[in-house]
């Protein structure tokens, strides 16, 4: 088979004074086989991208194929190997989770059994249970039931973790990597990296309707040069509230094995190799002008570094995301 | 799997069934309220003959001898105010006739707007005239006509069944498929195979399983508490319900194809049934408005359901005599259906 979703040049251009260009031109090529992963933040265009690919909105313009056919020429065909699930879609509350997927087993030719669904996700002993009595990640869970019913080649999640608590994320990243273990496709979107790093085979960075970086994540974290993040602001005098910018320290990036330096708001972040070496030499030349260090935090580099350093922005922050 | 878990059309009515009657206070609107509204009209109109008759007479001796001449007749409440008081009874609506007899001559005071004012001051003339002496010519005798079958009532229930059939037809599908669309549920089913025409209609057929019991209820309601009759054959008022559920689910799934808030689908609903609210003869008969607009009354859906009804229900009309109004409601039926499935909105 071809592969699993092939877009080349999709835009997406919603009509209004002035029009919006949610889309910008947009390559995807995703393989059989594949967890691909769509990151970015809010308004980069990841939901309209991806509800073109589901036959959910027409593309202004650009190639679109799915499961190597067209929407046009084999819409039905497609529905039925596909599985979907859309940000917040709030399934009837007085309907009990074995009637909601019988209904939505209902649609397709052939799937799973109500049964197996339910113990895909771990709903068995809810299977009695009105959707209102539900918890935000057994809904989240029922969610992807619904979507996998069909028993689909290619699974669409729009976001399925937002909102949810840390073990509920997990519980969902169990049901999805079991789901691509049977060699099966899945494309998602989400805000967060720790999703993205260890979930997808691939992931697609999006800003302002483009992709701007496409890899592995651990591909673009090596696009980095440095593996490593240290993150500390500095200040005249302890407690002082007023943070020294990074400008007025050039010497960081002379520092050994520095690649990086960016300033986020209050934070200097620099992106090393070798931390140990930095961060000694660090301590010494703020030392030398009397300046204090007020916090420090070392890790190792993630998607989101990459995303800081493409965009000058940070992607699930709050500090300039949401101004 | 059996038949039933396979077939979208009968998992999405069922669906439909059961958000019903998982909520009782639906429940309760649908099926109460109708019955609610029979019970408060039958006992408003029942029993039109014992009108009582409120009669004023400004103070005076004379006034004394009125009383006497009036009591002939038990409807009439006779009392005596000063000239002020008279009027503001009048005026208010607390009496419908007041008068002010002086120097051999009787003065009546009344609204000739309002029928009870009239007919008070007429009642009220004979009887004295007769007191006075007048002797009439013609002989009369009263045969009143009471049956069962030509009172309001009997007139009101086919009209009030009609009302029922737009309102829930309306409601019950519009606000439905609105809420569908604002919880995103409309575009999740999109992204499914689900064929549309099934999803259609499964809530229509869903419609008719909740009307069906409705309507049928208040008949019989009708039947035992007010003696209202079914004349023609049950079965053909089930095919009138049916038939009527069925446009008006079609009109509300128009009415709510694209609309993106329950705040519009609201004032699109009214804005539909105000013409048939008013012209289609719930209350009274359409025949009262001018001959100009008498086709188009007809035309109205609500019109030819309640005109069937009543002619079955009052004169035991059969399947036969209906056939224009039965064309009427299937073309409203089938014509709203397919605009609506082209109109649709499945996406917000």
């Amino acid at each position: 088979m071809k592969q699993a979703i092939y877009c080349r040049n999709l835009v997406k251009v919603y009509p209004g004074k002035p029009p919006v260009e949610a889309v910008r031109g947009v390559d995807l090529e995703i393989e059989v086989g594949e967890c691909f992963g769509v990151l970015g933040p809010n308004g980069a265009g990841k939901t309209t991208t991806i509800e073109i690919l589901e036959g959910l909105l027409p593309a202004t313009s650009g190639d679109v194929e799915v499961l190597g056919r067209t929407w046009r020429d084999a819409g039905s065909e497609i529905r039925q190997n596909i599985g979907v699930s859309l940000q917040e879609t709030r399934l009837s509350e007085r309907i009990s989770v074995r009637e909601t997927l019988t209904l939505f087993r209902s649609f397709y030719k052939q799937g799973l059994t109500v049964a197996e669904c339910l113990e895909q996700v771990s709903l068995t002993e809810k299977k009695n249970s009105w959707v209102k009595k539900l918890s935000g990640g057994q809904k989240q869970r029922l969610a992807v039931a619904t979507a996998i019913i069909g028993d689909p080649d290619l699974l669409f999640l729009d976001e399925p973790t937002t909102g949810l608590d840390p073990a509920s994320r997990r519980e969902l990243w169990d049901i999805i990597r079991s789901f691509r273990e049977r060699g099966k496709t899945i494309m998602l979107t989400t805000h967060y990296m720790e999703e993205a790093e260890r979930l997808c085979d691939r992931v697609a960075v999006f800003d302002r309707g483009k992709v701007i970086a496409l890899g592995t994540p651990r591909e673009l974290i090596a696009s980095l040069g440095a593996e490593h993040v240290i993150e500390f602001s500095a200040a005249n005098t302890r407690g002082d509230t007023q943070s020294i910018p990074a400008q007025q320290l050039p010497w960081l990036s002379d520092l050994p094995t520095v690649d990086h330096v960016d300033s986020l708001g209050d934070q200097i972040r620099l992106t090393v190799e070798q931390p140990h070496m930095v961060l000694t030499e660090l301590m010494n030349r703020l030392a030398e002008q009397r300046l204090q260090m007020t916090s420090l935090t070392t890790r190792h580099a993630s998607l989101e570094d990459v995303f800081v350093s493409l965009t000058g922005r940070q992607l699930s922050g709050t500090s300039d995301s949401e101004n | 799997m059996g038949k039933i878990s396979q077939s979208s059309l009968a998992q999405l009515s069922l669906t439909r069934l059961r958000e019903f009657y998982r909520q009782p206070e639906a429940v309760f609107w649908v099926y109460f309220f109708p019955l609610l509204m029979v019970v408060a009209l039958g006992i408003a109109f029942r029993n039109k003959p014992v009108e009582i008759i409120t009669v004023d007479a400004v103070s005076s001796p004379a006034a004394v001898a009125l009383a006497e001449d009036l009591a002939g007749d038990p409807r009439i409440v006779f009392k005596q105010f000063g000239e002020y008081d008279c009027k503001e009874r009048l005026r208010t609506g607390r009496s419908d006739l007041y008068l002010n007899r002086a120097s051999g001559r009787v003065d009546y005071f009344f609204d000739p707007t309002r029928p009870g004012s009239v007919v008070a001051r007429d009642t009220v003339d004979n009887l004295l005239q007769r007191a006075a002496g007048r002797v009439d010519p013609v002989i009369s005798a009263n045969q009143e006509m009471t049956e069962t079958g030509g009172r309001y009532i009997d007139f009101l229930v086919p009209g009030l069944i009609g009302m029922g059939l737009m309102g829930g037809g309306l409601w019950g599908v519009g606000y439905a498929i609105v809420d569908m669309r604002i919880r995103k549920l409309l575009k999740r089913f999109l992204a499914t195979p689900m064929r549309k025409t099934d999803f259609l209609m499964a809530v229509m057929a869903s419609r008719l399983v909740f009307m069906i019991p409705e309507m049928i209820l208040l008949v019989i309601f009708s039947h035992y508490a007010f003696g209202v009759e079914v004349h023609g054959s049950w079965w053909v008022i089930v095919f009138l319900v049916l038939l009527g559920a069925l446009q008006f689910s079609g009109i509300g799934l128009l009415v709510a194809s694209r609309a993106k808030t329950l705040e519009s689908v609201s004032g699109l609903m009214n804005l539909t049934m105000l013409p048939m609210w008013t012209l289609s003869g719930i209350f009274f008969s359409y025949e009262r408005f001018p001959e100009v607009m008498q086709p188009f009354i007809k035309l109205l859906p609500l019109t030819p359901l309640i005109d069937a009804l009543r002619a079955v229900m009052l004169e035991g009309a059969g399947l036969m005599m209906l056939g224009s109004q039965i064309l009427t409601m299937a073309v409203w039926g089938v014509v709203s259906f397919s605009l609506a499935l082209y109109w649709f909105r499945w996406t917000d």
